[in-house]
């Protein structure tokens, strides 16, 4: 067991850095040159004056080779410094760590609200034994899945604050101002959720064991609780790291949409003014969000399905995106 | 442990006795069961009295496991009883047609079922002793007592250290142990029946004979009634006091377990009977070193088992010892097998000596089979001769040169696979499969190798029609078939076979090896057989080597070492072959046919 | 073929599916056939019309008829769609088939390599590389695109190490095929099957990538149509003009949801020849 949680640290401390290279290869090696990026748009299209540019590039350090260049991001980066937002000049560490409650937040609240919805649906579907219902049921994860969020967000905006007065438009005012945020957010996981729990569940009720149970005399009931939902979850659960990740993702329309500050309005300012620091601070952290949640799961998985600790299994996190 | 234990079965029971009795706990009348539109089971009748076994045997497709499943009301999605009754015990009410709630009151409490494959059958997450336990506390066992009474039934089905292994995982179980497992959960509420479903064909002989034995154990104890569904016709005989024989959801014929397989008066259940493989307990048909040149093809009859084995093992070798003993007229040897050893890591500390020190010698033109059961290495030897894994220590060498040296020696040796079905490229047509050999040697132009494949297909008896089919349009006989034409398209001298049947029915087992035997005769060919089915093995081949745990134990002609084994492990295994009790009621089977 | 359509017919909804499709590439290749009206040049004095016979999705702010619009937008949001899936089936199956095909230190390399780009969420992954590569519908494309290697390659390499393992594989290296006829003739075809149809299955997603980019502005500039932006514009008038934002929108989430539907059919098709 001990061997096995320290397999996992080690595994999520490399992929940690590999993403911190992945970011560093894209944003600091594609043949656009940064500090041409940052003073156009600093400049808003003005000549600009070469000492600027020598002093950037100093500071920035891209006038060091790349390998050296690396090398020094990687070592503030490690120290928890992620180095200084061009468009306004502030700690990039500072910037998300401001952003961040109010995204937690929401990705937190609709997390909660997917599960319950995603959950609910599947466990509904498996359970019905009315063909209608759970025809209806399962018709509803695809939908989820084929709206665009900013469209969905848009079409509640537009009901729920500009017709009916319900809910605030924009702004992270109070717990009302995340009711339609945390909605548009969740509906696309629900839709996730659901269509991974109820094809685990379609598998586990065909599974043999299923078969045994039946033939010992337990009841529809029992058999759902007592094996079908402990082996069809598996494969959720596996998912839900790249399911929190994309959430995170997600906030970056949402909180657009709702012009709610958070962590994804910063991604989409960021991008926006092409602040390279910046939007490498936050694909680190949003890599490190998704490396920590995979490592709860990882932790979790041995304890709902004994075969992970013998080495029966696969890794898990990967799969669906 | 044996059958002896039972009263009222056992070999006491000859010729024919009472028609079916009109009552006892299971009574089947006129059921039918249908998939959507397509009926499967076509009004089936069927009795099982207390403390008797029926057996109810089929091939695949004859409708037994699903007729098994309207029993206990667990037919798949789509499948349902159109008609017929289901009666159980006294009790007036028929089961067809109970609701849920009365079913559940019948399932494990009256009906006990062990299922098919142990791989499957346990959740893989819940603790063994909590799936024992599930069986009683469903039925009102307080979940304390339903535990501490678990661990006293995986004792009683023989389990070591039961109070750990309750609270272990399916995965930390062997495949016998799981079986064990379910046949304690079929038996934990002392049910009136118990229904079980091929319950052992996943398992190796040696632990198939153990199973059984303790089902068998458990439920004569009990007086309980079983019906035994299998495909095995040596079981049936083994275990079952009548037998019904089913075919396309029909029963073709039914009686005592001795009248049915002794003297069969359905043409079908005859051709089932002649086409089991030879038995271990009949006095080899063939003396090793008395045979003949192997009989010309046509004077085997399509259903003569007899004849089949006469023919298959009659071969002029006759050596107790490979490479020291070469017989009158024996050619020496094709392949030579020397001291070779293959190992695999099984994690950073440990490794698994697959093969360990494994050497025999294969004349031109005899067959020489590996048995032995899962895990023993047979399967890796025959990778090692075929030069697909590479041995440790040791040298295969195919007439004195190095096997899998260059292309040219590497043609010689062909393989045919275990399963049909994953063998063929499924985008692939028969005469595509066929080519490819002659393709990739660059045998011939376009058009010769078309004839030459058309040849092919003639030899083994398929017709030119099915050369532009793909496999999945073919039945798993003739996908066979395709699989030996490719194999023989090199002109080969060796060919593996790497439990060629194992995947087919009996009857297309039967018409298989008959086509093998014949090609052998006709082309010389030299056979390394791998099989765990000794009645195959005795049918086909001239020399045997026995293997365990990646040792051969034993090598010698086929007919001294069945007929008087001279290790222990030979012998444990050859005991635990079924079909001992209807051989031994018939000495010579050749009357049967 | 004969079975796709059997497939059609028992299945009215992938029949549905497939008319909105083809109605939908239809727009994208001859919009002109579809509608009379300029979607760039519009009528100011009509501007903000709710839909009706005239237009059928209303006009916008400066009086263009969003129908018009919407259709003229297909050709570049489906383009760009297609785009992305090419980058990341060519890319992603690349990597996949060198990785399962090779084996060894450069699988373990190359699949190291697409943990960490799942490691990044999708979203991101692409903002990052617009970041690098600047806006246009183009870059947006190929930023969704790196996004999908990773799923491409891991499909890709799960299927080549299936058929590599096949038991009619090791037949054809017995039966003398050297390691390219294999890998022609055995290996990609049948796994190209699988990764055909995760291709359609992902294009839904990938549309929706891309739409949102565009919505966040990354994508076509103005006065250009193009679907995400079309919603975005319309973001602005929410309050007076229902159907800016949401008719475009609609079309969007409907051909998602066709495209959805009949990649599952054509998953569930390319299962059942295994």
């Amino acid at each position: 067991m001990l061997a096995y949680v320290l397999r996992r640290l080690a595994g999520a401390v490399a992929v940690l850095w590999a993403a911190f290279t992945v970011s560093y290869l894209i944003l600091y090696l594609l043949p656009s040159d940064p500090v041409a990026i940052m003073l156009d748009q600093g400049a808003g299209g003005e000549r600009v004056d070469p000492e600027r540019v020598a002093e950037l590039r100093e500071r920035y350090g891209f006038d060091q080779g790349p390998l050296q260049q690396y090398v020094t991001l990687l070592g503030r980066t490690l120290t928890g410094d992620l180095g200084t937002s061009i468009s306004s000049g502030a700690p990039v560490s500072g910037l998300i760590a401001d952003a961040f409650p109010e995204t937690a937040k929401l990705a937190g609240l609709a997390l909660a609200l997917a599960l319950v919805a995603g959950v609910g649906i599947a466990l509904l579907a498996s359970w019905t034994r009315a063909a209608w219902l759970r025809d209806l049921l399962l018709a509803l994860p695809p939908l989820g899945v084929a709206v665009p969020g900013f469209w969905v967000g848009l079409v509640l905006l537009h009901l729920f604050s500009f017709t009916w007065f319900v809910f605030p438009a924009v702004g992270n005012e109070g717990f009302a101002s995340l009711v339609l945020p945390t909605v548009t957010l969740a509906i696309g996981l629900a839709a996730v959720v659901a269509q991974v729990l109820s094809q685990g569940l379609r598998e586990a009720w065909r599974a043999p064991y299923v078969e045994t149970a039946f033939a010992k005399g337990s009841g529809r009931a029992r058999v759902l609780g007592a094996h079908v939902v402990r082996n069809g979850s598996l494969p959720t659960v596996t998912v839900l790291g790249v399911l929190v990740g994309n959430l995170l993702g997600g906030t970056v329309v949402v909180e657009t949409v709702f012009s709610r500050q958070g962590f994804g309005r910063l991604v989409e300012n960021a991008v926006t003014t092409q602040d390279i620091p910046v939007v490498q601070g936050l694909v680190v952290v949003a890599a490190a969000v998704f490396v920590l949640t995979s490592l709860l799961v990882d932790l979790v998985h041995p304890l709902l399905d004994p075969r992970v600790l013998a080495g029966a299994h696969g890794r898990t996190g990967g799969g669906a995106r | 442990m044996t059958l002896t234990t039972r009263p009222g079965t056992g070999a006491t029971t000859t010729g024919p006795v009472d028609p079916a009795p009109s009552g006892g706990p299971l009574r089947v009348r006129g059921l039918r069961v249908a998939y959507g539109d397509r009926e499967v089971v076509h009004g089936v009748d069927l009795d099982v009295r207390p403390g008797e076994v029926v057996a109810l045997v089929g091939e695949s497709g004859s409708g037994k496991s699903t007729t098994a499943h309207a029993l206990i009301g667990l037919l798949p999605d789509g499948g349902r009883v159109t008609a017929g009754e289901v009666t159980l015990g006294e009790g007036p009410t028929p089961l067809t047609g109970l609701l849920p709630d009365a079913w559940r009151r019948v399932r494990g409490v009256r009906v006990g079922f062990v299922p098919q494959d142990p791989g499957t059958a346990l959740d893989p997450v819940v603790r063994v002793g909590e799936q024992v336990a599930e069986a009683l506390v469903v039925h009102g066992t307080p979940r304390r007592a339903a535990r501490e009474r678990a661990v006293e039934i995986l004792a009683e089905v023989g389990l070591d250290r039961p109070r750990e292994r309750a609270r272990q995982y399916p995965h930390q179980l062997s495949g016998g142990m799981r079986q064990r497992v379910l046949v304690g959960i079929a038996m934990a509420c002392e049910p009136e029946l118990v229904i079980a479903d091929e319950p052992t064909s996943a398992l190796d002989v040696t632990v198939q004979r153990r199973v059984l034995d303790l089902l068998a154990d458990l439920t004569g104890r009990a007086g309980t009634a079983v019906l035994l569904i299998t495909h095995d016709l040596a079981v049936a005989a083994d275990r079952a006091d009548r037998v019904v024989v089913l075919k396309d959801g029909v029963v073709v014929e039914e009686g005592p377990a001795a009248r049915v397989l002794g003297a069969p008066e359905h043409p079908y259940t005859r051709e089932l009977v002649a086409a089991v493989p030879g038995r271990n307990n009949v006095p080899s048909a063939s003396a090793p070193d008395a045979g003949p040149e192997p009989g010309a093809p046509d004077d085997t009859a399509p259903s003569g088992a007899g004849a089949v084995a006469g023919t298959a093992t009659g071969t002029a070798v006759a050596r107790t010892d490979p490479g020291t003993d070469p017989g009158p007229g024996a050619t020496p040897a094709l392949l030579e097998v020397r001291g070779l050893v293959k190992e695999f890591r099984l994690d950073r500390r440990e490794r698994l000596r697959a093969v360990d020190d494994v050497s025999f010698a294969v004349p031109r033109g005899s067959a020489f089979a590996l048995v032995g059961e899962s895990g023993s290495g047979k399967s890796t030897t025959a990778r090692l001769v075929l030069g697909l894994e590479r041995p440790d220590a040791g040298a295969v060498e195919l007439d004195g040169a190095p096997v899998g040296a260059d292309r040219a020696t590497r043609r010689r040796t062909q393989l045919v696979h275990q399963d049909p079905y994953s063998s063929l490229d499924p985008r692939f047509t028969v005469a595509a499969v066929v080519e490819e050999p002659l393709r990739a040697h660059r045998v011939g132009d376009r058009a010769e190798r078309r004839e030459r494949v058309a040849q092919l297909l003639q030899q083994v008896h398929l017709s030119p029609d099915l050369a532009r089919r793909r496999p999945a349009e073919l039945s798993g006989g003739q996908r066979q078939r395709v699989a030996i034409a490719r194999a023989l398209a090199l002109d080969p001298e060796l060919l593996v076979l790497d439990e060629p049947t194992s995947a087919l029915d009996v009857s297309v087992q039967a018409r298989v090896l008959e086509l093998l035997a014949r090609l052998r005769a006709e082309r010389g060919l030299t056979y390394l057989f791998i099989s765990h089915d000794l009645g195959v093995v005795r049918q086909v081949a001239d020399h045997v080597g026995v293997m365990s745990d990646g040792r051969l134990v034993e090598t010698g002609p086929v007919g001294r070492v069945f007929d008087h084994p001279a290790h222990p492990y030979t012998a444990e295994l050859i005991a635990a072959i079924p079909g001992a009790r209807t051989a031994a009621q018939h000495p010579d089977r050749k009357d049967l046919t | 073929m004969t079975r796709g359509l059997a497939l059609l017919r028992t299945r009215p909804a992938a029949l549905v599916a497939l008319v909105i499709v083809v109605l939908v590439l239809a727009w994208a290749l001859v919009p002109g056939l579809f509608t009379g009206q300029d979607p760039i040049t519009g009528v100011p004095a009509d501007k903000l019309q709710a839909p009706g016979a005239a237009h059928w999705f209303g006009t916008d702010h400066l009086g263009r008829d969003l129908f018009s619009r919407t259709v003229h937008g297909t050709s570049l949001s489906v383009r760009a769609a297609l785009l992305a899936i090419g980058v990341a089936l060519v890319a992603g199956s690349g990597v996949g088939l060198l990785a399962g095909f090779l084996g060894g230190p450069v699988d373990d390399a190359l699949m190291r390599a697409t943990d960490v780009l799942l490691a990044i969420p999708g979203l991101l992954l692409s903002l990052a590389v617009v970041t690098a590569l600047g806006f246009g519908t183009v870059k947006v494309a190929i930023a969704v695109g790196v996004a999908s290697v990773a799923t491409f390659a891991r499909v890709m390499r799960s299927q080549v190490l299936r058929v590599r393992h096949a038991t009619y594989v090791e037949a054809a290296r017995l039966a003398g095929a050297g390691r390219g006829a294999v890998l022609l003739r055995h290996v990609l075809p049948n796994a190209a099957g699988p990764v055909l149809a995760l291709a359609a299955v992902e294009l839904g997603a990938v549309i929706l990538a891309v739409s949102a980019l565009s919505f966040l502005g990354y994508g076509a500039t103005p006065p250009t149509p193009e679907w995400g932006s079309l919603v975005a514009e319309g973001r602005d008038y929410l309050a007076v003009a229902w159907w800016y934002s949401t008719l475009p929108g609609l079309v969007i989430a409907l051909f998602v949801l066709a495209v959805g539907v009949l990649g599952r059919a054509l998953t569930r098709e390319t299962r059942t020849d295994r």
